[in-house]
């Protein structure tokens, strides 16, 4: 059994009194592909913006590395405290978007090299550096010049995903990372996550990516209503799920 | 009495401070200039009374005889007050300085400490002599009714019943008209656009001190003075109440100018030694020199010229106007600089600060976009002084245009900020910046180009408004054009000369800002060349 990376809760989150997660327990595995499926609004995007405190979750515990941040009505972290934990919590968490929000003002090497040197004060010489090999490793190398405007949207994508990796995350989180994407430009994100997966990048994926899912990650969730309904590997989910609400969703795509 | 005249426009620029003004003229960078400009917020010390230069007051922008452009070298000040304070000086063994201030701002101004002496035919009033001290009278004269030549209706003040009369704003001879009540009172800035207002029609009489009609009904064609002399009054030389050693050595020197005969003979050369003079010095009334300096000032006035002459005069005026243009475009400037960079914080504060100082913010913008500029001008310069702050004109005029238009920039720049979509600070955060970091390496680089077009329009404003600091004694390039244009009498040709002037100051900055655009925004450089575009998201 692998070590747990991500410990997830009793994970509680409403929005104006609306509840969006209703208690979600979870684990994440290191170095391990884990999808997150389910139906629009089930809550797997805000799952994930907690993840990296994008979102203030209401209640729940979640540990990232060790790191652990918990709110409960009882005994919660002071809210400075709760800012500080949440920073080091992004440290270790990188994020990618289903829109790239790559910064239009900086070329795509400064979007990859930039950032590190702002947070982690690392000489600009070794970001770019540093930055040259992971364009490179997205096969972005001869687009490090151009602006994000001048780039494919699987272009930027994968830029985004340079971008997120040149702050050596422990983890890696996708927000539906494809959805925005003309389907011929989808394979070329996945091919790199692909990639990420086999060199052994601990990454969380939300996404409708059915093949994907079922090809390449290790574990998937399915969450419905604000709550996980059933995890497992993907050839159990896709196959022989346990729960009819997972078979009517997946019927759908499958 | 008369109301607007002006310095020698220009060269006194501001003239208070001299030491601050070295200091301010030259700026290496508008920053460093603001530094330097609130280091100076240092009252300044005193000098040793004897090299101390003995500083007047006056505004030449009324014209001839008091204080004037000297038309034939339009960089040098001349006028019979202008001889008289000279010879006070030479008595006194003090040099004099020239300051230029706005007519009605006189008294304020010598209260503030921007002068000692107030020599620009101040009437002897006892509401003014309730607040500053008046030495006693250098001239007396009475006022004088002036009509077109081909007009035999009036020649009195009952003539003036039921018809338009205009004057000079805050004269004695307004007071005197306004009390009647029965006729039309229009009252003007200038005293040369009332004559011209009489000779064009517009009006049926002109009321001013003789003096004034002197040197005004004879150059216009188709005027003539009607009547006799009407009422007296005094000018006497305005002193600080608590200057009272100054007000005896003031009056000790006149004794001394009018026992010598000095005095009279200042105001013969100037033709203005009348009977009523006469009487009141104690002198004969019989002229025995001569009036060359009126000879001159006429026949300067009277010359028509030809287009080539006038063209030589446009040439001669371009320094002067140069010189207020440079003192504008420096104001420009800094006020612009403060403005940009306080906006900004402005700005930053109302959208993100901790709830009480983003409702200070609020008030601050709202509070300063709601109140005119001028009175804000006046507030800096003329009340601050009331709770021990003396801002120099150049750093009151900065902070007062700079204050105002940060309340600007700062909308500018939260429209800016605010049109950068939320994705994007959440993108720099989910990085691991902090919210100021994020701010500042990707929300404010972004909304930077969004702004600068609105921020290049507030500039040309800017430039614009700075006319108004001209209240605050500074002498920029509408000061320098109305100076100009009232010792010329040429208000079209030297007001096209000066609107020249300002299109071509903002002209360059108007390019400066499509390079800063494309600086801020490279990559819609490259797409216009490249010719397609792609959207981010």
């Amino acid at each position: 059994m692998a070590e747990h990376i991500i410990e997830i809760q009793d994970l509680r989150k409403a929005f104006q009194g609306n509840p969006i997660l209703k208690g979600i327990n979870l684990n994440v595995d290191a170095s391990q592909l884990t999808v997150l499926i389910g139906p629009s609004g089930c809550g797997k995007s805000t799952l994930l913006r907690c993840l990296n405190g994008l979102e203030i979750f209401d209640e729940g515990r979640i540990s990232v590395n060790g790191l652990t941040v918990l709110r409960d009505p009882g005994h919660s972290q002071l809210e400075a405290e709760f800012q500080r934990i949440t920073h080091q919590l992004r440290a270790m968490v990188g994020m990618v978007f289903q829109s790239f929000n790559l910064f239009p003002h900086m070329t795509t090497l400064e979007n990859v090299s930039r950032p590190p040197t702002i947070v982690q004060g690392i000489s600009p010489r070794e970001a770019r550096v540093n930055a040259h090999r992971l364009l490179e490793k997205v096969g972005l190398k001869d687009k490090a010049g151009l602006y994000p405007a001048q780039l494919s949207g699987g272009q930027q994508q994968r830029a985004a995903i340079a971008r997120a990796l040149a702050m050596k995350p422990r983890v890696l989180l996708y927000d539906e990372p494809t959805s925005a994407l003309d389907p011929a430009l989808v394979d070329e994100v996945l091919e790199v996550m692909k990639e990420l997966d086999a060199e052994g990048v601990t990454q969380v994926v939300v996404t409708h990516e059915m093949r994907f899912a079922r090809d390449v990650a290790e574990k998937v969730v399915f969450l419905s209503d604000g709550c996980v309904v059933e995890e497992g590997e993907p050839k159990k989910i896709f196959t022989d799920p346990d729960d009819t609400r997972t078979r009517q969703f997946l019927k759908r795509f499958l | 009495m008369y109301q607007m005249r002006m310095a020698d426009g220009g060269f006194h620029v501001g003239g208070l401070l001299p030491d601050a003004q070295s200091e301010i003229r030259n700026p290496k960078s508008a920053i460093s200039a603001i530094l330097v400009l609130i280091a100076l917020l240092a009252p300044v010390q005193a000098f040793p009374q004897s090299l101390k230069p003995l500083l007047w007051g006056a505004d030449a922008e009324g014209g001839a005889p008091y204080e004037f452009q000297d038309p034939r070298n339009p960089s040098r000040v001349i006028g019979f007050e202008v001889e008289i304070i000279d010879a006070i000086g030479r008595i006194l063994d003090r040099p004099t300085r020239f300051v230029q201030n706005q007519w009605d701002g006189l008294v304020p101004g010598l209260e503030r400490g921007n002068y000692d002496l107030i020599v620009s035919g101040l009437e002897i009033t006892p509401d003014r002599a309730r607040v500053i001290n008046f030495s006693r009278p250098y001239y007396v004269t009475y006022e004088q009714l002036a009509v077109r030549a081909d007009d035999s209706r009036i020649s009195s003040l009952e003539d003036c019943r039921g018809r338009k009369v205009g004057t000079l704003k805050g004269s004695l001879a307004q007071r005197m008209l306004e009390a009647r009540a029965d006729q039309t009172v229009l009252s003007y800035d200038g005293q040369i656009n009332a004559y011209e207002d009489l000779s064009n029609g517009r009006l049926d009489a002109v009321l001013m001190d003789y003096i004034i009609a002197l040197y005004n009904v004879g150059p216009i064609p188709g005027l003539k003075m009607a009547g006799t002399p009407i009422g007296q009054l005094e000018y006497g030389i305005g002193v600080r109440k608590e200057d009272a050693a100054l007000l005896e050595q003031i009056n000790s020197a006149l004794a001394q100018m009018i026992s010598s005969g000095e005095l009279r003979r200042i105001l013969e050369n100037w033709k203005l030694w009348t009977p009523m003079c006469a009487e009141f010095f104690g002198d004969s009334p019989r002229v025995s020199g001569r009036a060359d300096a009126y000879q001159s000032y006429m026949e300067s006035r009277m010359q028509g010229g030809t287009a080539w002459e006038k063209i030589k005069a446009y040439l001669r005026y371009l320094p002067l106007l140069g010189r207020g243009a440079i003192v504008t475009l420096e104001l420009s400037l800094i006020a612009m600089a403060l403005a940009v960079v306080f906006g900004l914080n402005l700005a930053l504060a109302r959208l993100y600060a901790p709830r009480l100082l983003r409702a200070a913010t609020t008030v601050y913008i709202e509070s300063i976009r709601g109140t005119p500029l001028l009175i804000q001008l006046f507030l800096i310069f003329y009340g601050l002084p009331h709770i021990g702050i003396r801002l120099s004109p150049m750093l009151a005029a900065i902070i007062g245009l700079g204050l105002n238009y940060s309340a600007y920039e700062a909308e500018n720049y939260r429209a800016g900020l605010q049109s950068i979509p939320k994705t994007q600070m959440e993108a720099a955060l989910a990085l691991g910046m902090t919210r100021i970091q994020a701010l500042r390496f990707v929300i404010v680089p972004q909304a930077m180009r969004l702004v600068i077009p609105p921020v290049t329009n507030d500039f040309i404003a800017l430039l614009k408004d700075s006319s108004l600091v001209s209240v605050i004694t500074m002498v920029e390039l509408t000061k320098a054009y109305s100076q100009l244009a009232s010792i010329h009498y040429d208000y079209l040709g030297i007001g096209l000369l000066a609107a020249g002037m300002y299109f071509l100051i903002g002209l360059p900055f108007v390019r400066l800002a499509r390079l800063a655009e494309r600086y801020f925004a490279p990559e819609q450089k490259i797409l216009t060349i490249g010719g397609k575009q792609r959207q981010a998201d």
